[in-house]
């Protein structure tokens, strides 16, 4: 499994890709997948996150929907949830190029 | 052009259905993700960050015109409109959906293309010169002997699960454009003072995160032996190569730690039982019969000499400075070799749209006898172009977006996907590249740095080819944040070395400025007409690192 959060992060979120086109997906608190970074349930502390992750885990297998499935670290801001590291942030809003196209050109104020 | 028999065909169109029922079960819980994944690499599907990734088969380099437009179509059917040129002449895309892929691998091979040996621990396709067949003082097109290869090496029972990926690259001219020694097999094709033809073979080089250039280890293989020769180095390291670590299991280490000397004995020991078995001897009327498929095209008799080109280039400067970088040398007088840059100030280095594709496959069913080529520093190529229709060309290229003229220059820079797609880059370094080009922008400036080799990875394995980089840059992630470590002085010709590194990395923001000091430092320091790698060889690294840091 990847690991892609740190020791001690206080908020982490569950990400996976969706099998059918591998699309980027987050675990919300309804135990469903959405596009949206800004559905995703926030863990708070080691415990939360190891009960969301092992929620998320049984969407590989046996639910066969997703792949991949991880915990990353995010901050709460006034603008919403925000991924901690360079590469959730661009998993989040798309490559940092070809701004014209794709999620990317869709969500405002995530790539500087 | 190679063109598949019936037995080429039906290969590729049975595994086109086999993976089709793969995906079906994958989809409906029937085959685990672990079960699965080996069969959607077998057929180049990755997962990257984004999306699932797809790259597919361009042997050595060459396309046709209607396998070009297939890319196009396919590119905007099934994807966002555009590819990705790479480093192993191969083309990907982004965002193809696991769903669609059998579909669209069926599409692809209406047109003989495939996605086997993009991926997985196989012999991986073969890459070779992109001026194959039209440059002068070539031994013979390399990619006759690419194309054995390619039918030796598809589906090899015993070098399917080999410790590693394994790659071979062909060069036919004394000046190395297939960067044979930093492949696992490097093959240069010699002819001796009788006249015959044969195959310098050297073995375990590589990039990644232990580069290391070739060691040779056959110095003269005949024609007839040489499938007996490469199957010989396979099954040495099939053999002995590591497959206990990752890191060790390439032939690299391989011939690194047992020494060069003793993989030579491992291979001729080898040699000598499968040359014994005969079944690998290659037969000259099955190589005849290859070559066939890469006669030279029907070449008019013509003259160098066209003086409506020198007048075209007079009064408009933007074709002059083109025909300066663009344009290489054509063993047949009146022809010429077009290089076609994808790398547009600011944009992504390799990549091309759809249009661009069906414009390229236009200019070259008009001026280039319906072929393009791949080069490895992900640029297009036309191969067999008339001079007199140079400026014709160059303004059907120029109207696609596609006349930017800085073949060889700092911008004409590799760069892999990084961290932009890449599951497993650690920074960006597309951005990087882009920026790059923008700080050295100016046409008289990029000519009078001269020839520079620019190249960028977004992690330590190196697909950006940063190692062998006149200037290499590498991306690297320091507690969630990209920093980026330079290199000086690599070279991936018949020259090869892996630079050295400067010093520590620099930030996101410290980047370009520092490469634009050490191309400063060099044009400060170079003597006459010397290039970059030349100064840099003369003077050695330090002056470099003094002035470096003295400045950050």
């Amino acid at each position: 499994m990847a690991q892609h959060s740190r020791k001690g992060a206080q908020f982490q979120a569950v990400t996976a890709n969706r099998l059918l086109d591998g699309i980027v997906v987050y675990l919300t608190k309804n135990n469903d997948w959405s596009e949206s970074l800004q559905d995703a349930e926030v863990a708070e502390g080691k415990e939360q996150a190891d009960a969301l992750l092992a929620r998320g885990v049984l969407f590989f297998e046996p639910e066969n929907l997703v792949l991949d499935v991880y915990l990353f670290e995010v901050e709460k801001t006034d603008a919403g949830i925000r991924a901690s590291s360079v590469r959730e942030i661009i998993r989040q809003a798309g490559p940092t190029v070809r701004k014209d196209l794709g999620k990317q050109a869709e969500l405002d104020g995530v790539h500087a | 052009m190679y063109r598949y028999d019936e037995f080429d065909q039906q290969l590729v169109n049975e595994r086109v259905e086999q993976f089709r029922g793969q995906v079906a079960r994958r989809l409906a819980g029937e085959l685990s993700e672990d079960e699965f994944k080996m069969s959607r690499l077998m057929n180049g599907v990755y997962l990257q960050l984004h999306s699932y990734m797809l790259r597919i088969a361009i042997p050595y380099g060459t396309l046709s015109s209607r396998q070009m437009r297939k890319l196009a179509d396919i590119s905007r059917k099934y994807d966002k409109g555009y590819g990705h040129f790479t480093t192993r002449q191969n083309l990907q895309l982004n965002w193809p959906a696991l769903k669609d892929i059998p579909d669209l691998l069926a599409e692809l091979a209406s047109v003989e293309m495939h996605c086997i040996q993009t991926s997985g621990n196989c012999i991986r396709n073969t890459t070779s010169d992109h001026h194959a067949g039209a440059c002068p003082g070539e031994i013979e097109d390399p990619r006759v002997i690419c194309e054995v290869i390619r039918q030796w090496s598809t589906f090899h029972p015993e070098f399917s699960f080999l410790p590693r990926k394994f790659k071979i690259a062909v060069s036919a001219t004394e000046h190395d454009r297939a960067a044979i020694r930093v492949h696992d097999i490097g093959i240069q094709i010699l002819k001796n003072a009788a006249g015959e033809i044969g195959y310098e073979v050297w073995a375990g080089g590589g990039l990644g995160r232990t580069p290391i250039i070739g060691k040779k280890v056959g110095d003269f293989v005949p024609r007839e032996d040489l499938l007996a020769f490469l199957e010989s180095v396979l099954r040495v390291y099939n053999m002995f190569g590591r497959r206990d670590n990752l890191y060790k299991s390439r032939i690299k280490i391989l011939v690194h730690e047992v020494g060069v000397d003793e993989i030579r004995r491992q291979v001729a020991a080898e040699f000598k039982e499968v040359k014994a078995r005969g079944t690998l001897q290659l037969p000259e009327e099955e190589v005849d019969r290859i070559r066939k498929y890469f006669a030279s095209p029907a070449f008019e008799a013509l003259s160098d000499d066209v003086p409506e080109i020198d007048a075209a280039a007079a009064r408009d400067k933007g074709f002059a400075d083109w025909l300066k970088s663009n344009i290489s040398a054509h063993k047949q007088p009146g022809y010429t070799i077009v290089n076609v840059s994808l790398k547009p100030v600011g944009l992504t280095p390799g990549d091309c749209s759809a249009d661009q594709m069906d414009a390229v496959a236009d200019i070259a069913d008009k001026y280039a006898f319906s072929e393009i080529r791949v080069a490895h520093e992900q640029n297009l190529c036309l191969a067999h172009v008339r001079r007199k229709d140079l400026y014709e060309v160059y303004s059907a290229l120029k109207a696609a977006g596609l006349g930017t003229p800085n073949i060889g220059l700092i911008t004409d820079q590799i760069a892999c996907p990084g961290l932009d797609y890449c599951n497993l880059a650690n920074a960006r370094s597309i951005v990087i590249a882009q920026r790059l080009s923008e700080r050295f922008q100016d046409i008289e400036l990029q000519q009078k740095i001269g020839r520079l080799h620019l190249n960028t990875s977004g992690c330590i394995n190196a697909c950006g080819h940063h190692h062998v980089g006149h200037i290499g840059i590498l991306g690297v992630d320091k507690k969630g944040v990209e920093y980026y470590q330079v290199t000086i002085g690599g070279a991936a010709d018949e020259t090869a070395a892996v630079g050295d590194i400067v010093g520590p990395a620099f930030t996101e923001g410290e980047i370009v400025d520092a490469i634009d000091t050490i191309v400063k430092i060099y044009l400060d320091l170079r003597q006459g007409d010397e290039i970059f790698i030349e100064t840099y060889r003369r003077v050695g690294v330090q002056p470099f690192k003094d002035k470096l840091y003295a400045a950050h």
